[in-house]
């Protein structure tokens, strides 16, 4: 294995030497793609932050272009997103890329957190990582929430009153937040404005201040990788990562086929089954925002159900709501609940194996009961998964502490394919 | 009065039904909607009405400009398709323009949206609501949906229009089509179930239907017509998916073309990490 190195280049001459004299080009390459050690056994798990990268660019992007067409406000919205899908030229693909794309974007988001779950990337020294990662993940919930409203249908309407309701369960300013946050008595033309302003402008400048975040603190410590250890304590004579290759053109070739299966997954969903079966886009939503009818039973969309379930498990709302944002928020104390001397589950115990994968287990039940109705057995069942979700973040620190964990090799595990 | 209004609202709306009724393409379509009918229908059991599938082909331009036809003849009275325009529903249902004029109701140009003329608030006094734009019926509803409830009309006299419905109890819409299917009668019968209490009861249970009156149409031809209908409902519910599916052929295998070179490209690289 020969790193190639830039150093053996020939010096950039013409309006190359002008531009790297003036702006640090080269010093990026160098340090951020060439000369940036990766560890070498990166597994399935590691498609994922790549393409969160691609899903938040088809977003921004298919975004700028609805937004040229859609036309904010109640009496207007829903009627612009039928124009967009009947009379633009291409709307309809621009649309479908832009509501598949929401829910690709969890579900790459969710295994991208599965990932660093199962191999610790949350650990010391990479809290700071994992911290700007969760900031992601809340900023992308509201945007999701907001643009969910946009079409103005009926499910939108709907969703959004119980969604924003939750927050008038806070003691003390509680009723008075829901207004302010509606900037009506009721869910009404003036919050789908400001959602609009909060959707295309607010939250993605959040969003990509975050994501540059995330991206300068993986930088700054390298990646995780399966085994978890780390390929800095292991220098060859050159001083780099014996177990390390450069991320480009190594992992960017790698990434270009995940990204390429990526695409293909979407492009079956976006031309073939754009509605999901109601999964990615909801019957209800086809009819336009009515106040006066209430949809047979509200559920948001998938990627929110596990939190919806945990808040229709409890019978006192307060209690569900509370329980539902710290169902949430239980994923940013990870660092520090984590008490293996070991990083990844490779090397970890039975106790922590079990855990994780009732705990995986829960959140997808959780998901599937969040679209049922609220009644009979689903509850009782949403409310034994709830307890296991806790489950695993409160017995965290004992269970990663007792169990017999397994000696971490010295050098990656790694087995070159033929 | 207001029993006269809905009267003289539902006589309105079947003399335009009538008027508009099949002047175009009606021998061929009755002969091609009974070749139809008939692979279509028959292991359904009446009772299962909620499970009744309408299996309708999108892509089958025949098929939606005989629904056109059926829509334009009998529901445009009440119904909009505020985001259809004819002139873009004749192109996708390749429609030539001088059948387009004989369609359209008069006065009505080839760019406008096929919008009902009917004033809302007559139609609210008449019906109790006024009739619901259906271009996103399909969508919402699902087109099995709609295909159960045109199939399960039954004469009730209790009702102001004389009918009532199965899939849809109460409903406020006339059967517009009953001159096409005749009339049909629920027959109910008794069955025993444990109750919640734990002791048997009885209870009515629909069990078929039965036609008194004969209708235009035999029960087969008139499968056809709703299945037809509906079919060119789910097109105005998305009038692109049919370009949408085709397209999306050509997008996958040149993404799956794409995805086997970067794929090489991959190996290629990683040869020398060992």
């Amino acid at each position: 294995m020969a790193p190639p190195t830039t150093s053996s280049a020939p010096p950039p001459k013409g309006f190359k030497a002008w531009l790297y004299d003036r702006l640090p080009v080269q010093d990026f390459i160098e340090t951020q793609l060439t000369g940036y050690y990766a560890p070498k056994n990166f597994n399935f798990w590691y498609y994922f932050g790549v393409l969160s990268l691609v899903a938040l660019v088809l977003q921004l992007v298919s975004g700028i272009f609805l937004t040229m067409f859609y036309k904010v406000g109640e009496a207007t919205a829903f009627d612009s997103v039928e124009f967009i899908m009947r009379e633009v030229q291409w709307g309809w693909l621009i649309r479908y890329l832009h509501s598949s794309g929401a829910s690709f974007f969890f579900v790459v988001v969710y295994l991208h957190m599965f990932r660093a779950m199962l191999y610790g990337s949350y650990r010391a020294p990479r809290e700071m990582l994992w911290l700007f990662g969760m900031a992601v993940y809340l900023a992308l919930m509201a945007e999701a929430f907001m643009g969910y409203v946009l079409p103005w249908g009926n499910m939108s309407f709907w969703g959004a009153q119980v969604i924003v309701n939750l927050f008038s369960t806070i003691p003390a300013i509680g009723p008075g937040l829901v207004e302010w946050i509606r900037g009506d008595y009721g869910i009404a033309d003036a919050t789908l404005n400001r959602f609009f302003s909060l959707h295309v402008v607010a939250i993605p400048l959040a969003l990509i201040l975050l994501v540059v975040l995330h991206l300068v603190a993986l930088r700054h410590k390298g990646s995780n990788n399966p085994d978890g250890i780390e390929i800095k304590k292991k220098l060859g004579a050159d001083g780099k990562p014996i177990d390390g290759i450069p991320f480009h053109p190594y992992y960017t070739v790698k990434d270009l086929v995940g990204v390429g299966v990526f695409l293909i997954l979407l492009a079956i969903v976006v031309f073939f089954v754009p509605t999901l079966g109601g999964l990615f886009l909801e019957g209800p939503n086809f009819e336009p925002a009515n106040p006066l009818s209430t949809p047979e039973h509200i559920a948001p969309v998938w990627y929110f159900t596990p939190y919806y379930a945990i808040l229709r498990a409890v019978p006192d709302q307060q209690m569900g709501a509370l329980l539902m944002f710290l169902a949430v928020a239980a994923f940013i104390f990870l660092p520090w609940l984590d008490r293996s001397p070991v990083k990844s589950i490779r090397y970890k115990g039975w106790m922590s194996k079990l855990a994780l994968t009732v705990f995986a287990i829960s959140f997808v039940a959780l998901g599937y009961l969040g679209l049922q109705p609220a009644e009979g057995v689903y509850v009782f069942y949403a409310r034994v998964f709830s307890v296991l979700y806790f489950a695993f973040f409160i017995l965290m620190p004992f269970y990663t502490r007792m169990e017999q964990t397994k000696p971490v090799p010295e050098r990656l595990t790694y087995h070159a394919h033929a | 009065m207001r029993t006269l209004n809905r009267a003289l609202g539902i006589a309105v709306m079947l003399a335009g039904a009538a008027l508009a009724a099949p002047t175009w393409a009606a021998e061929e379509a009755a002969a091609a909607a009974g070749a139809k009918a008939e692979e279509g229908h028959g292991e359904e059991s009446a009772s299962d009405f909620k499970h009744w599938k309408v299996k309708n082909e999108v892509a089958n331009l025949a098929s939606l400009q005989r629904g056109a036809r059926n829509y334009l003849g009998y529901c445009l009275g009440c119904h909009s398709l505020k985001y259809v325009r004819y002139s873009r529903m004749a192109e996708d249902l390749d429609i030539p323009e001088e059948q387009l004029e004989k369609m359209m109701p008069p006065g009505d140009k080839p760019a406008d949206y096929i919008l009902s003329s009917m004033p809302a608030a007559d139609a609210t006094v008449w019906f109790g609501k006024p009739p619901p734009d259906l271009s996103l019926m399909a969508r919402a509803r699902g087109p099995d949906y709609i295909y159960q409830l045109f199939k399960t009309y039954y004469a009730d006299p209790s009702k102001p229009t004389g009918v009532n419905n199965l899939r849809l109890e109460g409903v406020a819409m006339p059967h517009v089509l009953s001159e096409l299917e005749g009339v049909k009668v629920a027959k109910y019968k008794e069955e025993t179930k444990p109750g919640e209490d734990g002791k048997p009861h009885t209870e009515r249970v629909f069990e078929k239907f039965e036609l008194v009156v004969p209708g235009r149409l035999s029960e087969a031809d008139y499968d056809a017509f709703v299945r037809d209908t509906v079919n060119f409902l789910d097109y105005a519910g998305e009038p692109a998916q049919v370009k949408r599916r085709h397209l999306g052929v050509f997008v996958v295998l040149f993404l799956i073309a794409f995805t086997w070179l970067a794929m090489l490209l991959k190996k290629e690289y990683w040869k020398d990490v060992h």
